[in-house]
């Protein structure tokens, strides 16, 4: 992107495209991939003593499907919840439920209100991060925690404004994911 | 822009039906999750080798993240000392010359409690910790406090074994893996830790509370004898948590007991001991046996 370009010169990353074509693995891995890497993140950034980092994995998830609805299957949930619940600490079947939940959500919103914007998809997200940290806190009481409702908050408002960074994370990894990497002939 | 629905499937049959089967995909998701929590409801301890293989699976990742932050905190602590070096070599002058009185009378006090044991003929060392290693990965993004460790079964590890920094206890072993397994911290409210004042063993219990603190219930009911700042030291009573571990402050003095901080933040914690399970002897002998009170909880 630097100097000037003439109209049709194509800069020298568009050259190295010419005569490739994008990896199918990638294209199709790579979301699952970020999605399972965001589930992980947290548990590695703090040994924390207080529910304090934003579900990245769950964020991921969102954000996938409103960028790109319809790219992964609707149930999608249900793999990549169960990798969620194996690392998150929830009871196993938490993340497999409400994620589930929030595809079949998101696809009915999707169809309700196919012209959206940002603020009506951080809107529609914001929400939904919400029901998920206090329901993921309803399931795990019900399953030999009392953790009371006031220790989440903090969690749920840092959640809701992380999630148009994990957009730009998502749109990024939405780039390199169809990068023509394979030589084509 | 409204993106493309991929539910208008128009009338190929064969778009209709995927999409159809999608979401009946989809709700199976859903009832698969509700399965899979009535399991863990009717036997909490169900999944817990799917967890270990997959604490397994990611223990090179956590150990190699675990090592990153502590070099991480190191370098913080070292912008910080550079900026507060002024003041806090003049606290520390202070509190040097505090502690050299308070040392000499330590050390008297240890010679004297080192005579009355051996006339008492209590022959009581400290056993070597089971393993030593770092805490990997926690539930960070969960209610519930759990952390994972370096080690499991194959380096002598096995549940109940109640986990210790050098500056107090952080929580007890839950489940063993073969090479990592899971802790339930202090801070977690299912984690009940019997525990006494230091000063003069007041008896209660300390009971996370999902927030980083740690509620104190006093046992003795009536007048609450406690204060800002008393330390809260393990009991050993029940067995499990050997009795004089350092736990927790009180901050907060409530009506029934006080709220107190940990003292042992297992997130500035570089390398935790696995302690063996602590059984209480009931005559002075010999120490305690590998065998006996293993049972954990």
């Amino acid at each position: 992107m630097n100097g000037l370009r003439f109209p049709g010169q194509r800069s020298r990353w568009r050259a190295k495209q010419i005569n490739r074509a994008p990896s199918p693995a990638l294209a199709v891995g790579l979301p699952w991939l970020s999605i399972m890497v965001g589930s992980l993140v947290p548990g590695w950034i703090i040994i924390a003593s207080a529910p304090v980092l934003p579900p990245l994995g769950f964020l991921m998830f969102v954000a996938w499907r409103q960028l790109r609805p319809g790219l992964m299957p609707v149930w999608a949930g249900l793999p990549l919840g169960l990798f969620d619940d194996l690392y998150s600490g929830q009871p196993l079947g938490s993340a497999v439920l409400l994620w589930s939940a929030t595809a079949i959500t998101l696809d009915v919103i999707e169809a309700r209100l196919p012209w959206r914007n940002f603020f009506i998809d951080w809107l529609v997200a914001a929400g939904l991060i919400a029901a998920y940290i206090v329901l993921g806190l309803g399931i795990a009481n019900m399953l030999g925690g009392s953790t009371p409702l006031h220790v989440m908050v903090p969690q749920i408002i840092v959640s809701i404004f992380f999630y148009p960074l994990a957009g730009r994370i998502v749109a990024f990894v939405d780039r390199v994911r169809l990068s023509r990497i394979l030589e084509i002939g | 822009m409204a993106p493309p629905s991929k539910r208008r499937s128009g009338y190929s049959r064969r778009a209709q039906y995927s999409t159809f089967f999608g979401y009946i995909a989809g709700v199976a998701g859903v009832l698969v999750g509700a399965a899979f929590l009535l399991v863990s409801f009717l036997e909490p301890g169900a999944f817990s080798w799917a967890r270990n293989a997959a604490a397994t699976a990611a223990e090179p990742a956590g150990g190699a993240s675990a090592r990153g932050r502590s070099a991480g905190k190191s370098v913080i602590d070292v912008v910080e000392g550079y900026i507060l070096a002024g003041s806090e070599n003049a606290r520390l002058r202070r509190e040097l010359a505090e502690s050299r009185t308070r040392l000499v009378e330590a050390e008297a006090a240890h010679e004297e409690n080192e005579r009355l044991k051996a006339l008492l003929g209590l022959a009581r060392r400290d056993p070597a910790p089971v393993a030593l290693t770092r805490l990997t990965s926690s539930s960070a993004s969960s209610s519930r406090r759990f952390a994972t460790l370096g080690a499991g079964s194959a380096d002598g590890v096995e549940a109940g074994m109640p986990v210790t920094s050098p500056l107090g206890l952080i929580g007890r072993v839950l489940e063993a893996g073969p090479s990592t397994s899971r802790v339930l911290l202090v801070t977690d409210t299912e984690s009940l830790v019997p525990v006494r004042r230091s000063g003069d063993g007041v008896p209660a219990f300390a009971q996370g509370r999902g927030d980083g603190t740690i509620q104190i219930r006093l046992i003795n009911l009536g007048i609450n004898p406690l204060k800002k700042g008393d330390v809260f030291v393990t009991s050993g009573s029940g067995g499990l948590y050997r009795p004089g571990t350092v736990m927790a402050v009180a901050t907060e003095v409530t009506s029934d007991g006080a709220i107190a901080r940990v003292l042992s933040d297992p997130a500035a914690t570089e390398f935790v001991a696995v302690e063996d399970v602590w059984g209480p002897v009931p005559q002075p002998g010999p120490p305690p046996s590998e065998e006996e009170d293993q049972d954990g909880e």
